[in-house]
């Protein structure tokens, strides 16, 4: 009995010194004054702007991503061909590859002596574009693989003995299989996407209110020592982070039932 | 399926050109995305001293360090909070299991920002781990948390619980049917997620930027000495650095597959 309330509040004293408080905190220090200093801060041009640049950079790379997932899920699980070993592998790279690497590895190809150097893409929006996909580029696909690998070939099989067409079977035997997988996926993406700073913050060449995302703009607050703004601003992804949250818990429990 | 083309020719004529398409598709997404950037990162890299130098040694041992303590605490931390979401019942667990993907969802930059708000110099409870090697190690744990705790999770809840009930019966204490049944079944996945967490921690870059003040020699991990190198016009020095720590991440990746594969083997 000891032994079990022992295990439980160590568990959720950590989680409390390391998750809880800090972002509590923030909270906190945020609407310390309240709501209307915070929305000021987040509603400056600068900020409005990094905003929208994290939009866009969404939601360019959330489709991109979700399309080449589905259709990369498909080509690992379904077809055999040469290197879908190393293609499986270069697909989990994004994962376990340093943003920082991720950036200069984008600024050494498109920066100025680059392969592709001089088409505008480095230190403009285009390349922040780029890492975006880059970094979010995973998930999607490593949330179908499996669902597609447990619902197997039967049906898929059945429907192109019956006459269906390629798309005919996939709209009706294996996207309402994958669905929901696919949405988590999209939803771990889009949680990237949003977040991401180290690649991003290589390539972009730091114009404010032109190739600043917003969090890189929650640096450039903190570095001018204007807490508010980099509270304000870091609650403000924070929010985008729990509603993230919200939306992968939801879907969890349907794709367990399946 | 080959069954199905000898027996239906037609139709498998029709479905050829879908998946030839899909995997063309795919690939050249892939190349133009990930392998091209890798590839002029491998292309461009040159200056061999920006690796072999007292700084960047320095950085690459203090880097490996605190992943390997990051990855060890997370072994136990994650395993408990594991268990605590699976085995016990209290009220509120359904939100404690939500927090944990909280990590995974917050920007780092952020996850960085509030650990340096409540623990860095102007700390309302008075710790102040900011410029020290303490507050890499809080950053790196709090960024890493839900990855042995998301591995270990689902074993846990698909473990047999008559195994245990057997050898309690047969007089084994709590201890010794942790050590000898449940740990043996969920070890695999406790090392998977290690070794994510691990990987994770070697590029770890975002949380790190505030907290870390990336002192050399001190607190300059690897991800920020190849930006500071980017920053003082060296890309050729910063990308041979990234080519070697590129080399761990995939060596990593590598053994998380061949882990996968025990752990699937071990299921059937």
């Amino acid at each position: 009995m000891i032994g079990r309330y022992a295990v439980r509040f160590a568990s959720l004293g950590y989680l409390a010194v390391l998750l809880v408080a800090p972002v509590g905190y923030v909270f906190w220090k945020t609407f310390q004054h309240g709501f209307g200093p915070a929305w000021d801060a987040v509603t400056t041009p600068d900020a409005v702007h990094a905003l929208k640049v994290t939009l866009i950079l969404t939601a360019i790379a959330v489709p991109a991503n979700t399309i080449f997932g589905v259709l990369s899920a498909l080509a690992i699980v379904r077809h055999r061909f040469p290197g879908a070993g190393i293609f499986n592998a270069v697909v989990d790279l994004p994962l376990a590859l340093s943003p920082v690497v991720v950036g200069l590895a984008l600024l050494l190809l498109y920066g100025r002596g680059g392969w592709l150097g001089g088409h505008g893409i480095a230190f403009a929006l285009p390349g922040l574009v780029l890492a975006t996909i880059f970094v979010s580029l995973p998930f999607v696909v490593r949330e179908v693989v499996p669902v597609l690998r447990e619902i197997g070939t039967e049906q898929e099989q059945a429907a192109a003995t019956l006459g269906a067409s390629w798309l005919q079977t996939f709209r009706r035997v294996t996207w309402p299989a994958i669905r929901w997988a696919t949405a988590y996926g999209v939803v771990l993406t889009t949680a990237r996407a949003l977040g991401e700073f180290g690649a991003v913050s290589v390539i972009s060449g730091r114009l404010t209110g032109e190739t600043e995302s917003m969090t890189l703009y929650v640096q450039d607050r903190y570095r001018s020592f204007d807490d508010v703004g980099a509270y304000a601003s870091s609650v403000l992804l924070a929010l985008l982070a729990v509603l993230t949250l919200i939306v992968m818990t939801r879907l969890r429990p349907k794709e367990e039932t399946q | 399926m080959a069954a199905n083309a000898t027996a239906l020719p037609a139709a498998a004529a029709r479905r050829s050109l879908a998946p030839g398409l899909s995997i063309g598709l795919s690939t050249i997404y892939l190349s133009l995305i990930v392998l091209l950037p890798l590839a002029a990162l491998s292309w461009k890299a040159h200056g061999w001293q920006a690796v072999t130098n007292p700084e960047a040694t320095a950085a690459l041992e203090l880097t490996l360090g605190v992943s390997l303590l990051v990855a060890l605490v997370n072994a136990v931390a994650g395993t408990a909070i594991a268990w605590t979401l699976v085995r016990d019942r209290f009220v509120g667990q359904g939100l404690v299991n939500a927090l944990v993907d909280l990590p995974f969802a917050l920007p780092t930059i952020v996850a960085g920002l509030t650990l340096l708000a409540l623990y860095g110099p102007r700390s309302p409870v008075a710790v102040d781990v900011s410029l020290k090697r303490t507050g890499i190690v809080l950053a790196l744990l709090f960024v890493t948390l839900p990855f042995v705790v998301r591995t270990v999770q689902p074993v846990l809840f698909e473990l047999d619980r008559e195994m245990e009930e057997a050898a309690a019966s047969l007089g084994a204490g709590r201890a010794r049917i942790f050590l000898r049944i449940i740990l043996p079944s969920i070890l695999p996945a406790i090392l998977s997620g290690v070794a994510l967490a691990f990987a994770r921690a070697v590029g770890e870059f975002g949380s790190l930027v505030l907290i870390s003040g990336n002192i050399p020699f001190k607190t300059e991990v690897v991800s920020l000495y190849i930006f500071g190198r980017i920053e003082s016009g060296d890309p050729g020095g910063a990308a041979a650095a990234s080519v070697v720590i590129l080399g761990i991440s995939f060596g990593v990746l590598l053994a998380i597959g061949v882990l996968r594969r025990w752990v699937t083997r071990h299921d059937r």
